[in-house]
């Protein structure tokens, strides 16, 4: 019988001549252009939003050890250059972003007011779950947000189900699918490769790799560590991107975004990260050494460089310090609410269960 | 002697087929691997080829006849070095019977109880239930632009079971989309979509495979809404056969019903006929939830009746009475529907008036339909095609000791499956299996008779 002709009507990239198709085409010109030309209030306003996250994340750890915060919570610190330079790119309202569990730096990335955030962390009727979700499952469809997944790697088909509405509806949305260096290893996650290519989705796959899955370490758990390699078997181009200069994902994500938004299909980006707490907040802490976790804190921190280089620029450094001040208060306006908000009404237990009536 | 050519089953399910076009006729040397007619099913057109050489005898079914059963001899053929023999004369009234396509028995006592759903006087079309789902998803494709159906060969192949028959050519591929075989990626592609705003029905060519993709429809699907505090929903219909069909082993045969009716956030539905198939697939497509939508393969080629109507759509949550009778309740869904209105007719030869209750949706359980019925006929037994551990039947007598206690004149049963992986061999099949006469024998023993 002869081969049926394709069915989509999208073309397919199996219809692309092997001699166009260039992995590296979007490494190579990364590499040629690595850095974002920020002006001083974009880098300003980077700062601002990676010290967000790394004062909100500090005080999160804070509140666990005092008991409000139950449950797993999974601290964003020292990943904060891979949330903010990536969405920074994103068309506010347009595209989608789904994630993993490890999600408020993405959140407070979109400007979603650190209050409902920590409030959902400590179980509260003022969370943006109404207390339902918890630290894993928070949402904010306004911004396009669509979580927030508990299940490693299940996210990354979501994400190119969103995708696939962005094309149905043909609205020049992407989707940006973020998973961990753990939840590349799920076979789900090639699955939804192999279906973003062969539709040609406007996803971009974003691997956060900071080098650890819980507590095992990529080269234990990784035949290819090297996870921006990983699309090629389905024809999906690659790129390995410095994750811990906010201006490196910037740059990267440009590339990446406008070869989605050409119809060109998606594009796997790998962000080479650190976290420098434990996976969750219990975590023993003996699969790498201190000395490891010290040595990217003081060389490679994304916070402190972006610091650095606007000093160097010339702003103020008591700008710098009054910024810092207004952050901790925000976030410690953040913590207060959320200690202080009423736990949801016992009758909330069987709302939302369905959204219809039967 | 002459080998007798029959009809051949060119599926485990196959119980009748047309015999489209003979290739051959009477006196031509057949050689084996000749083809020697096409046969056509429901779901699908084969070619009949010869294992044994001789000369074509007397053909005894024309070509164009319509349900021609399984095993019926269609031709007669001389073995090799004979001549062609005369035709077999018990063949011929095979052959001459009349031909009707399996249509399910109405009752000789009693009248099928009217769906109150469905207005009285309206006009009847007799459809399968293949094409009243079909026909669903259709009438809703047409309605609704946001509609697609996505799955393992639902386009060009026309599906696997022949229920997206023709929605290719109507919708064309942006709405009926092939996948790979990859249910874990495109469930959770189907739920991602949903979540994006789409209404995506995802088919598995069965629910066995759906295993793979379980963790999208509870962990995405189920509990979005609520993990949301109601923002995000997930308007989805997971849809295709469910429970036993025919000779294909255990991995190939199970009711999942159970296991999905357990889980909050999950609408469950498992229609009998082409009426309530239709129109609650229609519902479930609707729906702002998840949706699982089981059917039955054995079931898809079965003849019903079908109001029509321009837009029959039934309500979510809601049992129908089949067979309204005052000494006993049969509570059952999908095809042990059809068993136990089977078993009320024998029943009814012996003085025993059963009522028959379809469930038509699990999850939402009608309770309040059960514990009526119960009350009025103080009897209950549950018929599932499934395990009788922890099953929708186990969650009904549940229902009836908790809330309709003071109405039992006897202890509740349930007729299961057996209690076994479902076995190959015909025999062991059988046995492993409910059928209408274990739904009479529980019926009188409730019935103390």
């Amino acid at each position: 019988m002869a081969k049926p002709a394709i069915t989509r009507k999208t073309p397919t990239k199996g219809a692309v001549s092997d001699d166009t198709f260039a992995l590296r085409s979007l490494q190579d010109a990364h590499l040629a252009n690595p850095r974002y030309v920020a002006s001083d209030d974009e880098l300003l306003a980077f700062y601002q939003q990676m010290l967000l996250i790394r004062r909100f994340e500090e005080k999160a750890g804070q509140l666990y050890g005092l008991g409000l915060i139950g449950g797993f919570c999974h601290l964003y610190i020292g990943q904060e250059a891979v949330a903010v330079g990536l969405q920074s790119a994103l068309k506010p309202g347009h595209d989608s972003v789904i994630t993993g569990y490890r999600d408020h730096g993405h959140m407070l990335a979109y400007g979603i007011d650190p209050k409902v955030i920590m409030a959902e962390l400590t179980g509260r009727g003022a969370g943006i779950s109404k207390g339902k979700g918890g630290s894993m499952h928070m949402f904010s469809t306004v911004h396009k947000f669509y979580g927030g997944h508990g299940i490693v790697g299940a996210q990354v088909p979501l994400g190119a189900g969103l995708a696939f509405a962005h094309q149905y509806r043909e609205d020049g949305g992407l989707c940006l699918a973020y998973f961990g260096d753990g939840a590349a290893n799920q076979g789900q996650v090639y699955e939804a490769f192999n279906m973003a290519a062969l539709w040609n989705l406007p996803i971009v796959f974003v691997v956060e790799n900071n080098g650890y899955a819980m507590g095992t370490a990529v080269t234990r758990g990784s035949a290819e560590t090297h996870f921006y390699r990983r699309g090629t078997a389905f024809r999906i181009p690659g790129m390995h991107v410095n994750g811990m200069d906010v201006l490196e994902v910037r740059a990267a994500a440009e590339l990446a975004f406008a070869h989605v938004r050409e119809g060109k299909g998606p594009v796997l980006m790998e962000l080479q990260t650190y976290r420098y707490r434990g996976h969750s907040m219990s975590d023993p802490a003996k699969y790498r050494t201190r000395e490891e976790v010290q040595e990217m804190r003081e060389k490679h921190d994304p916070i402190d460089a972006a610091k650095a280089e606007l000093l160097k620029r010339g702003v103020a450094e008591e700008k710098l310090k009054e910024l810092e001040k207004q952050i901790r208060s925000k976030v410690g306006e953040a913590a207060d609410f959320a200690e202080n908000s009423p736990e949801p009404e016992a009758p909330e237990l069987y709302t939302d269960i369905l959204v219809e009536s039967y | 002697m002459g080998i007798e050519l029959k009809m051949p089953a060119l599926s485990p399910t196959m119980e009748e087929g047309t015999l489209a076009k003979w290739l051959v006729k009477e006196g031509d040397t057949v050689k084996s691997g000749d083809i020697l007619a096409e046969i056509e099913t429901d779901k699908a057109t084969m070619e009949f080829e010869s294992i044994d050489e001789g000369v074509m005898g007397k053909i005894l079914v024309p070509e164009g006849t319509e349900g021609v059963k399984v095993g019926t001899v269609i031709a007669v053929m001389s073995g090799e070095g004979e001549t062609a023999p005369a035709a077999t004369p018990a063949a011929e009234p095979q052959a001459a019977e009349p031909v009707n396509p399996v249509t399910v028995k109405p009752s000789a006592q009693k009248p099928r109880a009217a769906d109150p759903a469905i207005p009285a006087g309206i006009n009847m079309a007799t459809v399968t239930v293949r094409e009243a789902l079909r026909d669903a998803m259709a009438e809703e494709m047409r309605r609704d632009a946001r509609v697609f159906v996505m799955g393992e060969e639902v386009a060009q192949y026309q599906g696997a079971y022949k229920v997206t028959q023709g929605l290719l050519d109507e919708f064309g591929p942006k709405r009926v989309i092939d996948t790979p075989i990859t249910e874990y990626g495109f469930a959770g592609i189907g739920a991602g979509a949903a979540m994006g705003g789409l209404r995506p029905i995802v088919e598995f060519m069965t629910f066995n495979f759906a295993m793979q993709a379980i963790d999208h429809v509870i962990n995405s699907a189920a509990k979005t809404n609520y993990m949301s505090g109601g923002q995000m929903r997930c308007p989805i219909v997971f849809r295709g056969p469910n429970g036993a069909a025919s000779r294909v082993g255990a991995q190939h045969s199970q009711n999942f019903a159970p296991w999905y009716a357990s889980v909050p956030g999950l609408i469950v539905i498992a229609p009998y006929d082409a009426a309530d198939a239709k129109g609650l697939l229609k519902a479930a497509i609707r729906s702002e939830d998840p949706v699982v939508f089981l059917e039955n393969e054995l079931v898809y080629g079965r003849s019903f009746e079908l109001p029509e109507l321009d837009d029959h759509v039934l309500p979510i949550g809601k049992a129908r009475i089949m067979r309204e009778g005052q000494d006993v309740t049969i509570v059952s869904y999908s095809i042990g529907v059809g068993m136990s209105l089977e078993a009320a007719e024998t029943l009814a030869g012996e003085g025993i008036d059963a009522e028959v209750l379809d469930l038509r949706t699990l999850r939402p359980l009608d309770r309040e339909a059960v514990l009526t019925s119960l009350a009025k006929t103080n009897r209950l037994v549950i018929a599932e095609e499934g395990w009788p551990t922890c099953g929708i039947a186990s969650e009904v007598m549940a229902i009836c000791m908790e809330d309709g206690f003071d109405h039992l004149d006897a202890p509740v049963l349930r007729v299961c499956d057996e209690d076994v992986p479902l076995p190959y061999a015909a025999n062991l099949e059988k046995l492993a299996l409910i059928d209408p006469s274990r739904i009479a024998a529980a019926v009188r023993k409730v019935c103390y008779r």
